[in-house]
């Protein structure tokens, strides 16, 4: 049963420049479709990960469901009762005039009681000393664990992560994402992992995402996805991702750079980049069918 | 050798006392070697590029030891004799192309200002310069492009027109600071090869300064693991990374999610990296080290010979 | 709730510390006492008029010849002794410079959270307003609201309402510095993470700017306000001059400068010099005090 259900969700943004500029150069509005009719499910107890690179709109993805935006089109259902988020950036996320002990409660202003702030504390791996502390005090990861500490404290079923081990140092996140995987098993809680970062969430996640200038173009289980990719964008971000066990196996080389998202190229987003782009993929958006949205997959080209 | 430093030591006097951001690193690059520095925040590897290159920011100062560049002393030459240097032998990457971009200048611009300040040669051979060098850092059509400012070029341009700035004066060392941290992954790989390929061809050193392990597997040849200011662990990029011989670098290998691997949980090194004011006696990883034992705790280890690497580990001692 | 959170015994921590703030702060408690108590501890009340013996017009300080210790800076042209008309003149300039600030500030303040964070029509229409109000001096605003007034209430009346309208009228004429200051700090933090995090947690916009954004932009405003409290003085003078501001028979600290340059040339130096060093401390330990309160509250230098 899905926690989580988005139906053709569409987010627009309007970057138009200033009124009087477009009137006296003659310049239309200019609308950014940052996330252009994504559709999937989270199931209860599941980790899924939206994976890509800047500007596919994963972020965006993630503050709608969020309820920071709102949907240009499209439907958001969540069967939960409550949700939390936390972010990327530890030294932004907590408010450094609040003292850690009125950050990590303020969730649970809207429940009746809630768990003591000490507990939820040494939940997160700090000490309940830390409570009358600011969050200055505290290094980078110690700062995303009272993040963490502060999304529990709301109790919530789903857990959006955006990118939250990306501005830590490799051993720090290390920690995180163990203590995360921890805090899953033992409150039984789903997460939406945000991550531009292959590895981790090969690590992390049951099912992936892959997102392309706001679309979804391929949605599989984690192994499947890793084990054998389908859809050429997503062979190569896999093909891109540094090599730690040297092997020296060849790669395709990768070419071009993710287009300017205001002005998308027709029909498959991906065809400039692609070495299987024909004639269909420069006119026709490929429709999602069975887990990959591509022309080349659907008539068996690769 | 081309880069050659000794037990460099750079400290900053604060009014509580001076604090040592790198205590007696030693290390060389041979010509078209890439060495990659690698190590989390804090471990020092950006104020070694900046203290071989004379950027410290005062009051941080070199307190000992020496830089050599070509058999030459550089490490306590004058501002001017150093500016000198800087760009005409040494060629910087910093990490983020937006803001080592003059925005207000164009990159043809630029380009020439920097190959017209360290070359004897007239405005149009400089202009055939850098429009050769836009083009052998992959900038598509560069005539078209030379009068671009750094703004209409993407991140991933804009690294390479970095690049071809820091090559312009044909540097035999390059300074390399996080110079793919900032870009996509797909863009990173392409950034990677460049950068290897074109130091690889004009025999130039490279020290590559990272936190990521899967850049330096990439393009260094040899790598130098520091923590805490100092060089726990150095040797060939391979051994490093698969059979390494310090605790810390066996930790942070463990630390790093790979794909394809079966293990749900990550190796985790308990605690921190010491504050610059807070680091232990002896061994700087001994509170953190599953392995440590009495000699750690007083004695600072010197880089042991281990197998093919040298690691600066008790556990290496001969006796 | 916000003031609980900055009073603790850091504050007082800090305030010894700095020899400067010390000293600082026991002028302005010298200055502020003296003049708020001078009803009841000044030598001679300088508006009784049949208190006041001409005989001892033009008496100098009393170290200089000619001097009586019972005047002991001397006394003015109609026999008022200096010291008692600096104490009441420094209570009125005080009390008039104090709530034309505050009055300013919270308006300010207000308009600035509402404008930063809610952006769209509401920041337009407050930053046009702001925009057409700078176009006029303070004098200008202060003798409109005067003139208002004088029209619309009964001429016995208009002694009574001159010090609020005139705390009205600077108040009005400087809530732009203040609202302009906070809008930018306010449009700042509410794009970081911890404003989303509230959002997100479903803390409503009015609760977030107060708790949340309010503490982080208070800063400057602070500052702002110490220096303004002499600007203020400075205006209440100009405007007395011009007759709309403090009736002559109650003068202020800047009125008595004014009234007292007229002996300057003629040897009776002590009747304007007094007033103007006695403003000249005021104005420099307020300032200081307010350097230090800046940097006490914020949490990340203690």
């Amino acid at each position: 049963m899905h926690l989580l259900k988005l139906q053709s969700v569409s987010r627009d943004f309007d970057v138009s420049r200033p009124w009087l500029n477009r009137v006296i150069e003659h310049e239309p509005r200019r609308i950014l479709r940052a996330v252009d009719r994504v559709s999937f499910e989270i199931l209860k107890g599941e980790t899924l990960a939206l994976v890509g690179e800047s500007g596919c709109g994963k972020s965006t993805v993630a503050r709608l469901i969020a309820g920071l935006y709102a949907p240009t089109e499209g439907r958001i259902e969540f069967r939960g009762r409550r949700l939390q988020m936390i972010f990327q950036d530890p030294y932004a996320s907590l408010n450094p005039r609040w003292r850690v002990h009125k950050i990590i409660a303020e969730p649970m202003m809207f429940l009746n009681g809630g768990k003591p702030v000490a507990d939820l504390l040494v939940q997160v791996g700090l000490s309940p000393d830390d409570a009358d502390r600011y969050p200055h005090e505290f290094s980078g990861g110690q700062r995303q664990r009272i993040s963490i500490a502060r999304a529990l404290a709301g109790e919530p079923e789903l857990l959006i992560c955006d990118e939250p081990t990306s501005a830590l140092d490799v051993s720090v996140q290390a920690q995180i994402l163990n203590l995360m995987a921890e805090l899953q098993e033992r409150l039984g809680l789903t997460y939406l992992f945000i991550s531009h970062n292959l590895a981790v969430v090969s690590l992390v996640a049951d099912r992936v995402g892959v997102m392309y200038l706001g679309r979804i173009v391929e949605m599989a289980n984690a192994s499947d996805l890793f084990a054998r990719p389908r859809h050429p964008y997503t062979r190569m971000l896999l093909d891109a991702v540094p090599d730690l066990d040297m092997s020296g196996k060849s790669r395709t080389p990768v070419a071009g750079e993710v287009p300017n998202p205001l002005a998308p190229p027709a029909g498959c987003a991906f065809h400039p980049r692609c070495p299987h782009a024909n004639a269909r993929c420069q006119a026709e958006v490929p429709r999602f069918l069975d887990g990959v949205a591509c022309h080349a997959v659907e008539e068996g080209r690769i | 050798m081309i880069l050659e430093v000794q037990g460099l030591t750079v400290q900053f006097p604060t009014r509580r006392g001076t604090l040592t951001a790198v205590d007696s690193i030693s290390f060389s690059i041979a010509p078209g070697e890439v060495l990659g520095v690698v190590g989390e925040s804090g471990a020092g590897k950006s104020i070694t590029g900046l203290a071989i290159i004379g950027l410290l920011e005062p009051p941080g100062r070199i307190a000992a030891g020496e830089v050599r560049l070509e058999g030459r002393r550089i490490d306590h030459l004058r501002h001017e004799e150093m500016r000198k240097i800087r760009g005409r032998r040494i060629g910087v990457i910093f990490q983020d192309p937006l803001t080592s971009l003059n925005p207000l200048y164009t990159i043809g611009q630029q380009l020439e200002e920097t190959i017209l300040t360290h070359l004897p040669m007239g405005r149009n051979a400089a202009r055939e310069r850098a429009l050769s060098l836009l083009r052998e850092v992959g900038i598509p059509a560069p005539e078209a492009r030379y009068g671009s400012y750094p703004h209409h070029f993407s991140g991933g341009m804009r690294q390479r027109v970095v690049i071809a700035l820091a090559l312009a004066a044909e540097p035999r060392l390059l300074i390399a600071d996080e110079p793919t941290t900032a870009l996509d992954v797909s863009i990173q790989a392409q950034i990677i090869a460049l950068l290897k390929r074109l130091a690889g061809e004009r025999g130039a050193a490279v020290m590559l300064i990272t936190h990521d392990m899967g850049v330096i597997a990439e393009t260094a040849q040899r790598v130098a693991v520091m923590y805490a200011g100092r060089i726990v662990e150095i040797g060939p990029v391979r051994d490093v990374i698969h059979s390494p011989r310090h605790p810390y670098t066996v930790g942070l290998m463990g630390s790093i999610p790979k794909i394809g691997t079966r293990e749900k949980r990550l190796v985790q090194i308990d605690g921190a990296m010491p504050r610059l004011n807070a680091i232990p006696p002896g061994c700087a990883f001994n509170p953190r080290c599953p392995r440590r034992f009495a000699r750690c705790l007083a004695e600072r280890p010197e880089l042991l010979s281990a197998g093919s690497s040298r690691a600066a580990c008790w556990l290496h001692a001969s006796t | 709730m916000i003031l609980r959170d900055f009073w603790e015994h850091d504050l007082a921590w800090s305030f010894r510390r700095s020899p400067v703030t010390i000293v600082a702060a026991a002028l302005t408690l010298i200055c502020v006492g003296a003049a708020f108590l001078s009803p009841w501890i000044s030598p001679q009340d300088p508006f009784d008029a049949a208190a006041l013996d001409l005989n001892a017009a033009f008496k100098p300080p009393a170290w200089v010849e000619g001097g009586e210790s019972a005047f002991l800076l001397g006394t003015d042209n109609q026999g008022r002794d200096i010291l008692s008309t600096i104490m009441h003149g420094a209570r009125i300039s005080l009390g008039v410079g104090l709530a034309s600030v505050v009055f300013a500030l919270v308006l300010g303040l207000s308009l600035g959270l509402l404008s930063g964070y809610l952006g769209g029509r509401v920041d337009a229409v407050i930053m046009r307003v702001a925009d057409v109000q700078l176009s006029f001096p303070a004098i200008l605003i202060a003798l409109l609201i005067d003139g208002v007034a004088r029209v619309a209430l009964p001429s016995e009346r208009h002694d009574d309402i001159a010090i609020p309208v005139l705390v009205l009228a600077i108040g009005l004429a400087g809530w732009v510095h203040y609202a302009r200051t906070v809008r930018g700090s306010t449009m700042v933090e509410k794009e970081k993470e911890y404003v989303q995090a509230a959002r997100v947690i479903g803390r409503r916009p009015l609760a977030i700017m107060l708790s949340h954004v309010l503490p982080n932009v208070m800063g400057p405003v602070l500052v702002i306000g110490t220096i303004h409290i002499a600007t203020a003085i400075i205006t209440e003078a100009t405007l007395s001059f011009l007759g709309v501001g403090v009736p002559a028979t109650r003068p202020s600290l800047g009125t008595l400068i004014r009234v007292g340059n007229e002996f300057l040339y003629s040897g009776e130096w002590w009747i304007t010099v007094f007033p103007g060093v006695a403003l000249v401390i005021l104005v420099l330990s307020v300032n200081l005090l307010g350097d230090w309160l800046r940097d006490a509250l914020n949490p990340k230098l203690r």
